[in-house]
């Protein structure tokens, strides 16, 4: 792995999203827009927007990066530039951490904006402070990110890679909590939920909103999260081969 | 020039299940010559070029690269590939797509300038510099392409059909691009399914249903079968394997 090769490719990854300015507003604003909505949707119950906000600044990043990224992915696969790059000195590592790398930044960026319209704009309160709130919306990105590398290469197309979000990050959204209490469901799907990533990350958003100061389970769900994450890279850099 | 930049022996390569794209391939290919892979579309020209770069998995054989195997890491700033498909980012401009792959293959900073400049003079994309690759017309975008395979002057260029599609005029002066990169020492295998770039090789294999019908010169292709033009030799050759 060469540090050089690792942040070219960030760079170019962050390039080619600066070039598309539709793509970058959608990323960026759509969050923002789709909280917002929320909050008036819940007029009338501020407590439960209170609540849940928080859970849902753990999901959209995470979703977002997931679709940006398994289509990033895919089209390094399917345009030839990867058959190119495979024939070249870059290493696989490489390639994985730089999408990681500038993916991540764009996530951080968005974690901030949406946790300051939150917390600032629509007035939601945070125990634990809007820091913990955007170093989890971070991980959160971060383990969107990871997920749709790795889950590009069971894709062939960017229909199926879109589709993907429906078998992959659905399941873990509709069992995280944030719809029904975990001990409230079955007893399968507990253990279910409790294997799934997204679960950790809509968990340490609860934390966050929950407890003031540092709470232990937040250092437990953002290592699992981080675990996770790298778990998947590995997974993603597997997926590429060399040979064909 | 006695010693082949490439020696290939016996390769097979089996492509899904069971289809044998590549079936008992021995050949070895002269260094500092253009050498031609020609065939109709479909005969394995493509899935050779991708053993010889190291990304196709082989059924049998081996492929060895001045004294390496085929895909080998010395290799991977010895040989350059240039796929069928203009493999560049779309969403990027041609000056960033150069230095982004002039960087991969270990460019200093220092001369990256120079480097770049160098190649879209080359190429011909002077003026195109700062456009995005997706703008571009065909040609162009399959320049950029082969701009890219000449970072860090390779010593062996492998190039998947790099004249489909351009005009006469550019392909004239790509030939002697090939011409003057063949004459400073670099081998070219270039592949085509058009015959009258048949004739403009050093070197030519011709590929059928993934067997190697015949290999020489193009005169001495000419000369064996008694023809005036390499498509009638192929021709004849077929004729005479059926």
């Amino acid at each position: 792995m060469s540090p050089r090769r690792t942040l070219a490719t960030s760079k170019r990854v962050l390039k080619q999203l600066g070039h598309d300015p539709r793509t970058l507003a959608l990323i960026l604003l759509v969050p923002l827009l789709l909280i917002t909505l929320l909050r008036y949707v819940f007029d009338g119950q501020r407590m439960v927007f209170n609540a849940i906000a928080p859970m849902i600044l753990g999901i959209f990043p995470l979703l977002m990066m997931f679709l940006v990224t398994s289509i990033a992915t895919l089209r390094e696969r399917t345009s030839g530039t990867l058959d190119r790059l495979m024939t070249e000195p870059i290493s696989k590592a490489d390639l994985v951490f730089g999408y990681a790398i500038a993916f991540s930044i764009v996530g951080l960026v968005q974690a901030c904006l949406a946790s300051v319209v939150t917390l600032g704009l629509l007035g939601v309160t945070v125990a634990g402070g809007t820091l913990p709130v955007i170093i989890t919306a971070v991980f959160a990105s971060f383990l969107g990110t990871t997920l749709g590398l790795c889950v590009s290469a069971l894709a062939r197309n960017e229909f199926q890679a879109v589709q993907m979000v429906l078998p992959i990050i659905m399941p873990q959204v509709l069992l995280c909590g944030l719809f029904v209490p975990r001990d409230k469901m079955a007893t399968l799907l507990q253990w279910l939920s409790d294997v799934f990533p997204v679960t950790y990350s809509v968990d340490a958003m609860k934390q966050v909103a929950l407890h003031t100061g540092w709470a232990a389970d937040l250092t437990r769900d953002l290592i699992v999260i981080g675990g996770c994450g790298v778990l998947a890279l590995i997974l993603g850099a597997a997926t590429i081969r060399r040979q064909e | 020039m006695q010693d082949g930049a490439v020696i290939i022996s016996d390769l097979n390569v089996v492509l899904g299940k069971k289809f044998r794209a590549l079936q008992n391939i021995s050949v070895e290919l002269p260094a500092g010559k253009i050498v031609g892979f020609i065939g109709p579309s479909g005969a394995g020209k493509t899935t050779l070029i991708r053993s010889i770069v190291g990304r196709q998995k082989l059924a049998g054989g081996s492929i060895s690269i001045f004294g390496m195997p085929a895909g080998s890491k010395g290799l991977r700033k010895t040989v350059s590939y240039m796929t069928q498909e203009a493999s560049v980012y779309s969403d990027l401009t041609v000056a960033e797509n150069l230095q982004y792959f002039a960087t991969m293959l270990g460019l200093k900073r220092a001369d990256m300038k120079t480097e770049v400049d160098r190649l879209l003079k080359t190429v011909d994309l002077q003026a195109q510099k700062n456009q995005m690759v997706e703008k571009l017309s065909g040609g162009q975008k399959q320049r950029v392409s082969l701009a890219i395979a000449l970072i860090g002057q390779p010593k062996l260029m492998v190039l998947d059909e790099p004249t489909v599609g351009l005009d006469p005029v550019l392909r004239e002066e790509l030939w002697s691009l090939f011409r003057q990169l063949a004459a400073s020492g670099t081998t070219l295998i270039v592949s085509s399914h058009v015959m009258d770039e048949a004739e403009r090789c050093d070197e030519l294999l011709l590929i059928r249903d993934g067997k190697l019908v015949a290999q020489g010169s193009p005169q001495k292709l000419r000369e064996q079968t008694g023809t005036k033009s390499v498509e009638q030799s192929f021709l004849k050759l077929i004729g005479e394997s059926k």
